[in-house]
C-alpha cells in the first residue's frame, strides 16, 4: 500500500512554519497579546516568592501580627491577578485558535475540490482527510502552545541568564557552557525528527486509506471472506506505524535525556565551583542559594524546550503536509485566451465540434501513445452522437474533456462555435449537463440531488425530469422526494441511483448532454421506457451518449466508433453494421458465422436465430 | 483512572436524550446522529482492557519516573549540604565532602537524564501497544460487522474512529500517563511532607483539595458534553470531506464547489464552535483552580505567618512549609491538560465503545462444520432455500416465505424488473445477510454454520460495483485467492478476457491502480472482478449484474468463460441483460419477492408467460 509521497522538500522548520503567517495573520494581535500576558503572568509567578520572602524577613522575623495580614492580603492580590491573567490568555486564544484551524480546513476543502480531476486519480482521499483532520490539528495545538511558550520561556531563560550573571558571572558562564552543545543537540534530533515525523504522519494517512477501502470495498472483502487478511495487512501497516512512532520516542528520548542531564550537570559544576569560591570568601553563601535557586527556577523553561521543538517539528511536518496539496495550483479560467469573444454565430448555435483534440494524461511518460488523439468529430445542432467502442477505447476520457475535467492536451473543442478552453467553466458546466457511468449521490436529500443539475430549477422541472428517467420510485420512498440518500441516507441500489443520476443530467433542459452509458444497470424493461422518454429530451439537444449496446445506440442520430484513441468510422448505426466489421462486432460479439453458432447452442428455437447476425438490418431501423 | 466514580457513559445517561420517536426508525435515527448507544460502563471497560495485559510495565515506568524524580529532589539536599558541610570542610583542606557533593551531583543528573530516556522509550512502548490492539479491534470489528451495517455507518465515520478518535487516546497516552503518575506522586509526596512539618497546616492544605475536587468534577462533567459534541461535529466534517472527494467528478461537473463550500463552511464552523467550546472551558478550569491554589496559599501563609509572629510555630517550619506548598499546586495545571485529554479520549473512546458494542448481524460461528466432501465429478454444490423470509430490521418485507432448490452444476438466470428481490436473494446466498426466518443450505448445511474460509469456498459474489484497492493489478486479482502464483492469476485473466487489457498497461499486472497510468475504466473494473471470481474456485458463484459495464464483446468472452471454466459449478446469475440467460439451464423471473416462472429458457421463450415478453423486447433491442 506504500504511497508514493511527494519528496519532502528541504525546508527548515522555521520557514515551513513561516508558511502559516497569512493564516495567523488575522489573529496576530491576539496571539501576541497572550504571549505577553502569558510573560507578564510568568513574572508575577516569579514576584510571589520575593512577597513570601518580605513576609519572612518583615513581619515574622517582627512578630508583627498587623504586618502579617498585609502581606497575606499582597499575596492574595498577586494570586487572584496570576489566575485572572492565565484565565485571560486562555480565553483570548480559544476561539481564535479554533478559528485558525477551521480556516484552514476550509481552504484546504475549497482548494481541493477545484484541483484537476487528474490530481484526485492520483490522491486516495484518505491521504487528503488526514491532511485536513490530524495535520490541521497538530497546527492548532502548535500556534496554542509551543509558539507562545518559546517564546515565553525564551524570555524566562533570558531574563534568568541576565539575572544570574548579574549576581555571579564566573558561575554565570558556567552555566552557559552548555549551550553550544546543546544547540548543536538539538539541530541534529530536529533534522532527524523532521524526517521520522513526516515519515509518521505519511504511514497514519496509509493507514487511513487502508480504512477507507476496507469500508468502501467490504462487499468484495466479504464476498471473498477475505477480512482476515485484509486484517493482516492493517496489521502490518500499522507495525510499520508503531515502528516509526517507537523510533520517534527513541529520539525524544534521547534530547530529553540530554536537555535533563547537560544543565544538571551544569549546575553541579556550579554548585562546586560556588562552594569553592564560598570558602575563598570569594563570595557570599546567601548570594551562592539565591543563584541556584534561580538556576533551578529555568530547569522547567530548558527542559520543556525538547517536546516544544518536538511539537514544533510535527506541526512544521504537518504544516508541509498541508501546503503540498495547497501549493497544486488550481485550474485558472484563461478567458482572455483565443476566441473567448468569438462572434456568435446563428449557424453554429447548438453545434459541438471536436478539432484534431488529443489527450494524454498530464502524468503520462514522455513519447507515450496518447489515449486519444486526432479526434475530428462534428456533433450537428440537435443531433445525439453515440460514442461506441471497445472497452478501455478512451470513450469515458473523451466524454470527460467536454465539461473540461480533463484538458485536451491539442486541438479544441468548440461549443456553438466557441473554443471551451476560452470559456470559464462555471459557464461551460452550465452549459453542459453529464451523467456518469458511476451514479453518484450526495448526502442529501432526493430532490436536491436531482436538482443539483440546474440552477433556478423548479418543482416541475424536477418532476418532469424523474419522470423522463423513470424514477417513479422515489415518490414511494418513505419521505418521498425528500428522503436523504448518499453516504448518510437511505442506500439505493444501483439502477435507481443511475437513474436519479440520469434525472439530475436532463433536470435543467441542458443544450449539450453528455451521457456516459447511462443505462446500463436498468432492466431492460425501464431501458425501453427511459429511452422513449429520453428520446424526446434528445430532440432538443446537442448530445454524446456513450453506448455499448445496440438499444443504446438506437437514442442516437448517427454513431462514432472510438477505436484505440482515434475515431475510426462515422454514420449510421446501419451504415457502420454495414461498413465497419469492428462495429458489428461490438454490437452483437460476433465475428463470424462461428459465433453464430455459439448463439444458436444456446438458443436452439431456430426462428430466432436470425436475429443475432448482425448483418441482417434490424426491423424497425430507427432512424431519426 | 481519575478518582472519579462516574465513567463517561453514567454522564451520558445524565444528559437524557430525548426517547426515539418510534421503535421501527430508531436505529437509523442512531445512525444519522452518529450516535450509536455504548452499553454502561462500556468506555471504561474498554480502557481497562486495553491497559490490563500493561499492568507490569505501567508500574516499571511509575517506578522509573519515580526514581528519576527522586533523582530531581536530590538537587535542593545536595546544594544544603555543600554550604553547611562542604564549605567548612574545604576551609579544613578536607575536600572529602565537596569531592562527594560533585559526584553525587553528577551521579543524579546522569540519573535523572537515563531515567527520562529509559522511562519514554517504556510507556512510548505501552503506548504503542496499546493504539495498535486498539485500531487493530475497530478494524477487525469493522470488518466483522456485517453489509446492512455499512450500508448504514458510513465510510467517514469509521475512519474517523480509526484515525482522530483514536488520536485522542494516543494523546492521553503519550502525555496523560506521565502526567498522571507525575501528579499523584507529587501530590501524595508533598501533602506527607507537609503534614509531618505541621499538622494543621497539612491538614489546611489537605482541605483545600476538596474545593479542586469538585471543581474537577464539573469540569469534567461540562467538558463530556463539549467533546462529545465535538466529536460528532469532526465526523460529519470528515463524512462531507470524503464524500465531496470521492465524488469530485459530479462535484465539477454540477458546479458544486461553492454549495459545498457552504455546506462545509457550517460543518465547519460546527466543529469550530464546539472546539471553541472545550479549549474556553479548559480556560475556566485554569482560572478556577489557580484561584483556589493562590488563594489556598495566602491562607496557610496568614495562618502560619500569624502563629509564628505569636511564637506557636518555628519560622524554618513556616519557610520550608511555604516552599513546598508553591509545589504542591504546581501541577494542577499539568492535571488540567490531563483532563482534557482525558475528557477529548473518553469521548472518543465511548464513540469507539459504541462501533464495539454493535453486534454483526451475520455473526460468524463458533462451533463450524465442514461442507461434505465433493463427491461428483464437478465442482458443483447443491443449493436449498429452506422457507426462508426475509425482511429488512425496519420492517419491509423483501421476500415472503420462499423455498427454491438449485441442484448441484445448475446455473439459473434470475430476472425480474427492479425491487422484485433479486438481489437481495443474491445476498442471502452469498450470506451477506442472513434469513428473518428458514436457512439456506450449501450441499444440505446451513450457511451459518460454516466458518468464513468454508464459506468462501463454497460461495463467492461478484457485485456490479467493482472496487479496487490500493496496489497492483494482479494484488487485486489475488484478492480471490492470496496463494495464487502469477501464472494462476495470468490465467484467470486470460480466461476472462482481461489479459490484453492488463499486459497493455505500463507495468503490465504490477502496474498500481492508482499510479501513472493505472486508469482503469469501468469496464476493466468488472474483468479484473471477474478475473477475481476465477481464481476463487468456488463451488457456487453468484454474478449480481455484474456485466453491466462491459460492451457486448467482453459479455461474450466472460459467457464464454463461465461455460468452459465455471462448468459444473452451480452459478446463479442476476441481469438485466438477457443475454447472459443464453448460458443458463434455468430461469427464474420474481416478482415482488415471489417466483412467478420457472423452467428451462427455451421453454420459458416459446411460452405466452413475463419472460417470453421480456425476452422478445430484449432482442428488439439488439436490433
Amino acid at each position: 500500500m506504500p504511497e508514493e509521497h511527494a519528496e519532502p522538500k528541504d525546508r527548515s522548520t522555521v520557514r515551513s512554519l513561516l508558511r502559516l503567517w497569512p493564516y495567523v495573520k488575522p489573529v496576530r494581535k491576539r496571539l501576541f497579546g497572550a504571549a505577553l500576558i502569558a510573560i507578564v503572568a510568568s513574572c508575577i509567578g516569579l514576584v510571589i516568592p520575593l512577597v513570601l520572602k518580605w513576609i519572612v524577613d518583615g513581619p515574622v522575623a517582627g512578630r508583627d501580627p498587623g504586618g502579617v495580614w498585609l502581606g497575606a492580603l499582597y499575596l492574595l492580590l498577586l494570586g487572584l491577578a496570576e489566575a485572572a491573567l492565565f484565565g485571560v490568555r486562555r480565553w483570548m486564544v480559544a476561539r481564535p485558535l479554533a478559528g485558525v484551524e477551521a480556516a484552514m480546513r476550509a481552504d484546504l476543502y475549497r482548494h481541493l475540490q477545484r484541483l484537476p480531476v487528474a490530481f484526485h486519480d492520483r490522491w486516495p482521499s484518505g491521504q487528503l482527510l488526514s491532511r485536513g483532520t490530524t495535520d490541521l490539528m497538530l497546527v492548532r495545538m502548535f500556534l496554542a502552545f509551543p509558539l507562545t511558550f518559546l517564546l515565553v520561556n525564551g524570555t524566562t531563560i533570558l531574563i534568568g541568564f541576565i539575572i544570574l550573571l548579574m549576581q555571579q558571572w564566573t558561575l554565570g558562564l558556567v552555566l552557559l557552557a552548555p549551550v553550544v552543545p546543546m544547540v548543536i543537540l538539538c539541530s541534529v534530533f530536529e533534522t532527524k525528527y523532521s524526517l521520522v515525523a513526516r515519515k509518521a504522519q505519511d504511514q497514519v494517512g496509509d493507514l487511513t486509506t487502508v480504512v477507507e477501502e476496507s469500508v468502501l470495498g467490504i462487499r468484495i472483502i466479504k464476498g471473498f471472506g477475505r477480512h482476515r487478511s485484509q486484517a493482516l495487512a492493517f496489521r502490518a501497516l500499522s507495525q510499520r506505524l508503531r515502528s516509526t512512532e517507537l523510533g520517534k520516542a527513541r529520539l525524544l528520548a534521547g534530547i530529553w535525556a540530554a536537555i535533563t542531564t547537560i544543565p544538571e550537570l551544569a549546575i553541579g559544576a556550579a554548585l562546586v565551583l560556588g562552594t569553592v569560591q564560598v570558602a575563598d570568601d570569594g563570595l557570599s553563601a546567601g548570594t551562592l542559594v539565591a543563584f541556584l535557586s534561580t538556576a533551578l527556577a529555568l530547569r522547567w523553561p530548558i527542559e520543556s524546550i525538547g517536546f516544544l521543538l518536538a511539537m514544533s517539528q510535527e506541526s512544521a511536518t504537518a504544516t508541509e503536509r498541508f501546503f503540498e496539496v495547497m501549493d497544486v495550483a488550481e485550474e485558472e479560467d484563461d478567458t482572455a485566451a483565443a476566441d473567448g469573444r468569438a462572434p456568435k454565430d446563428a449557424a453554429r448555435q447548438g453545434e459541438m465540434v471536436f478539432e484534431g483534440v488529443e489527450f494524454r494524461y498530464p502524468d503520462a511518460e514522455a513519447g507515450s501513445v496518447p489515449v486519444l488523439s486526432r479526434i475530428d468529430l462534428r456533433i450537428r445542432p440537435g443531433e445525439t452522437m453515440a460514442l461506441v467502442g471497445a472497452t478501455g477505447s478512451g470513450k469515458t476520457t473523451l466524454t470527460a474533456l467536454v465539461p473540461r475535467l480533463h484538458e485536451a492536451t491539442a486541438g479544441r473543442i468548440t461549443l456553438d462555435g466557441r473554443d471551451i478552453a476560452a470559456m470559464p467553466r462555471k459557464e461551460l458546466r452550465e452549459l453542459v449537463s453529464m451523467a456518469f457511468e458511476e451514479p453518484t449521490l450526495f448526502s442529501a436529500s432526493v430532490g436536491e440531488n436531482v436538482l443539483m443539475g440546474a440552477e433556478g430549477a423548479g418543482e416541475e422541472d424536477l418532476r418532469r425530469a424523474l419522470a423522463v428517467a423513470q424514477a417513479d420510485f422515489v415518490y414511494d420512498l418513505p419521505e418521498g422526494i425528500g428522503t436523504q440518500v448518499g453516504e448518510q441516507g437511505l442506500s439505493l441500489s444501483g439502477g435507481q441511483r443511475q437513474r436519479l443520476a440520469l434525472a439530475r443530467a436532463v433536470v435543467g433542459r441542458p443544450r449539450f448532454l453528455v451521457l456516459d452509458d447511462p443505462l446500463s444497470a436498468l432492466d431492460v424493461h425501464t431501458e425501453a421506457l427511459v429511452e422513449a422518454a429520453l428520446r424526446q429530451v434528445l430532440e432538443e439537444t446537442t448530445a454524446i451518449v456513450v453506448a455499448h449496446r445496440p438499444s443504446t445506440v438506437m437514442l442516437a442520430d448517427r454513431v462514432a466508433l472510438l477505436s484505440e484513441g482515434r475515431i475510426t468510422a462515422v454514420g449510421t448505426h446501419q451504415e457502420l453494421l454495414r461498413d465497419s466489421a469492428e462495429y458489428a462486432w461490438l454490437m452483437s460479439g460476433a465475428t463470424s458465422a462461428q459465433e453464430g453458432a455459439f448463439a444458436e447452442d444456446a438458443f436452439p428455437d431456430p426462428s430466432d436465430e436470425d436475429r443475432l447476425v448482425p448483418d441482417v438490418p434490424a426491423e424497425k431501423g430507427r432512424t431519426r | 483512572m481519575t478518582s472519579t466514580t462516574t465513567g463517561p457513559a453514567d454522564r451520558r445517561d445524565a444528559r437524557k436524550k430525548p426517547e426515539r420517536p418510534s421503535p421501527s426508525d430508531g436505529a437509523g435515527d442512531q445512525f444519522d446522529r452518529d450516535d450509536l448507544p455504548t452499553p454502561r460502563g462500556a468506555t471504561r471497560t474498554l480502557l481497562m482492557s486495553l491497559l490490563r495485559p500493561h499492568r507490569g510495565r505501567v508500574a516499571v515506568s511509575a517506578l522509573l519516573l519515580l526514581i528519576q524524580q527522586a533523582a530531581v529532589q536530590a538537587g535542593p539536599l545536595l546544594v544544603a549540604y555543600a554550604i553547611d558541610s562542604g564549605v567548612p570542610a574545604f576551609r579544613d583542606k578536607d575536600y572529602g565532602p565537596l569531592i562527594a557533593v560533585a559526584v553525587g551531583y553528577a551521579l543524579c543528573s546522569a540519573a535523572a537524564g537515563g531515567m527520562q530516556y529509559a522511562f519514554i522509550r517504556a510507556s512510548a512502548r505501552i503506548n504503542q501497544d496499546v493504539l495498535l490492539d486498539l485500531r487493530g479491534r475497530i478494524f477487525r470489528h469493522a470488518q466483522a460487522l456485517s453489509v446492512d451495517f455499512h450500508e448504514r455507518y458510513t465510510s467517514g465515520r469509521l475512519i474517523s474512529r480509526s484515525t482522530t478518535d483514536v488520536e485522542s487516546l494516543r494523546e492521553l497516552l503519550s502525555e496523560g500517563l506521565q502526567e498522571l503518575i507525575g501528579i499523584v506522586l507529587s501530590f501524595v509526596s508533598i501533602s506527607l511532607v507537609l503534614l509531618w512539618l505541621d499538622f494543621g497546616l497539612g491538614a489546611l492544605a489537605v482541605l483545600s483539595f476538596a474545593p479542586l475536587y469538585l471543581l474537577v468534577r464539573l469540569y469534567q462533567q461540562r467538558a463530556g458534553v463539549l467533546y462529545a459534541a465535538r466529536s460528532t461535529a469532526i465526523a460529519a466534517v470528515i463524512v462531507k470531506f470524503a464524500e465531496s472527494m470521492n465524488g469530485i467528478r459530479p462535484v465539477q461537473a454540477f458546479r458544486r464547489e461553492r454549495i459545498n463550500d457552504r455546506h462545509f463552511e457550517d460543518l465547519n464552523n460546527a466543529h469550530r464552535w464546539s472546539n471553541g467550546g472545550a479549549l474556553l472551558e479548559m480556560a475556566r478550569y485554569v482560572v478556577g483552580s489557580r484561584l483556589i491554589a493562590n488563594t489556598a496559599v495566602a491562607g496557610i501563609v496568614l495562618w502560619g505567618a500569624y502563629r509564628v509572629a505569636s511564637g506557636t510555630l518555628a519560622l524554618g517550619v513556616l519557610a520550608a512549609a511555604v516552599l513546598y506548598l508553591r509545589r504542591l499546586y504546581d501541577p494542577i495545571d499539568r492535571l488540567g491538560m490531563f483532563l482534557n485529554s482525558y475528557q477529548s479520549a473518553s469521548a472518543s473512546l465511548e464513540k469507539i465503545a459504541g462501533l464495539l458494542a454493535q453486534t454483526p448481524s451475520v455473526p460468524e460461528t463458533s462451533n463450524p462444520r465442514e461442507l461434505p466432501a465433493l463427491t461428483g465429478e464437478h465442482p458443483g454444490r447443491e443449493v436449498v432455500f429452506d422457507s426462508v423470509r426475509f425482511a429488512y430490521r425496519t420492517g419491509g418485507e423483501v421476500l415472503p416465505r420462499f423455498d427454491l432448490t438449485v441442484p448441484a452444476g445448475q446455473t439459473v438466470a434470475v430476472v425480474g424488473s427492479t425491487g422484485a428481490g433479486k438481489s437481495t436473494l443474491a445476498k442471502l446466498l452469498a450470506r451477506f445477510y442472513d434469513p428473518t426466518d428458514g436457512r439456506v443450505l450449501l450441499d444440505g448445511t446451513d450457511l451459518r454454520d460454516l466458518a468464513v474460509p468454508e464459506l468462501r469456498r463454497g460461495v463467492v459474489m461478484v457485485t456490479q460495483e467493482a472496487f479496487l484497492f490500493s496496489g497492483t493489478v494482479a494484488e487485486n486479482i489475488a484478492i480471490g485467492s492470496p496463494d495464487a502464483t502469477r501464472e494462476e492469476i495470468e490465467q484467470a485473466a486470460k480466461a476472462i478476457g482481461a489479459h490484453d487489457f492488463i499486459a497493455g498497461l505500463p507495468e503490465g499486472y504490477d502496474t498500481d491502480v492508482r499510479k501513472r497510468g493505472g486508469r482503469i475504466s469501468a469496464g476493466q473494473r468488472q474483468l479484473v472482478a471477474f478475473a477475481r471470481a476465477l481464481l476463487a474456485n468456488p463451488a457456487v458463484l453468484i454474478l449480481d449484474e455484474a456485466t453491466s459495464s462491459l460492451d457486448i464483446p467482453g459479455e461474450r468472452a466472460v459467457q464464454r468463460a463461465m461455460d468452459t471454466v465455471l462448468h459444473g459449478r452451480t452459478a446463479v446469475v442476476i441481469a438485466h441483460r438477457l443475454s447472459t440467460v443464453e448460458i443458463a439451464d434455468r430461469v427464474l423471473v420474481m416478482e415482488h419477492g415471489r417466483i412467478v416462472e420457472d423452467g428451462a429458457p427455451s421453454e420459458l421463450i416459446g411460452g405466452t408467460g413475463r419472460f417470453a415478453g421480456l425476452h422478445r423486447a430484449w432482442r428488439e433491442s439488439l436490433a
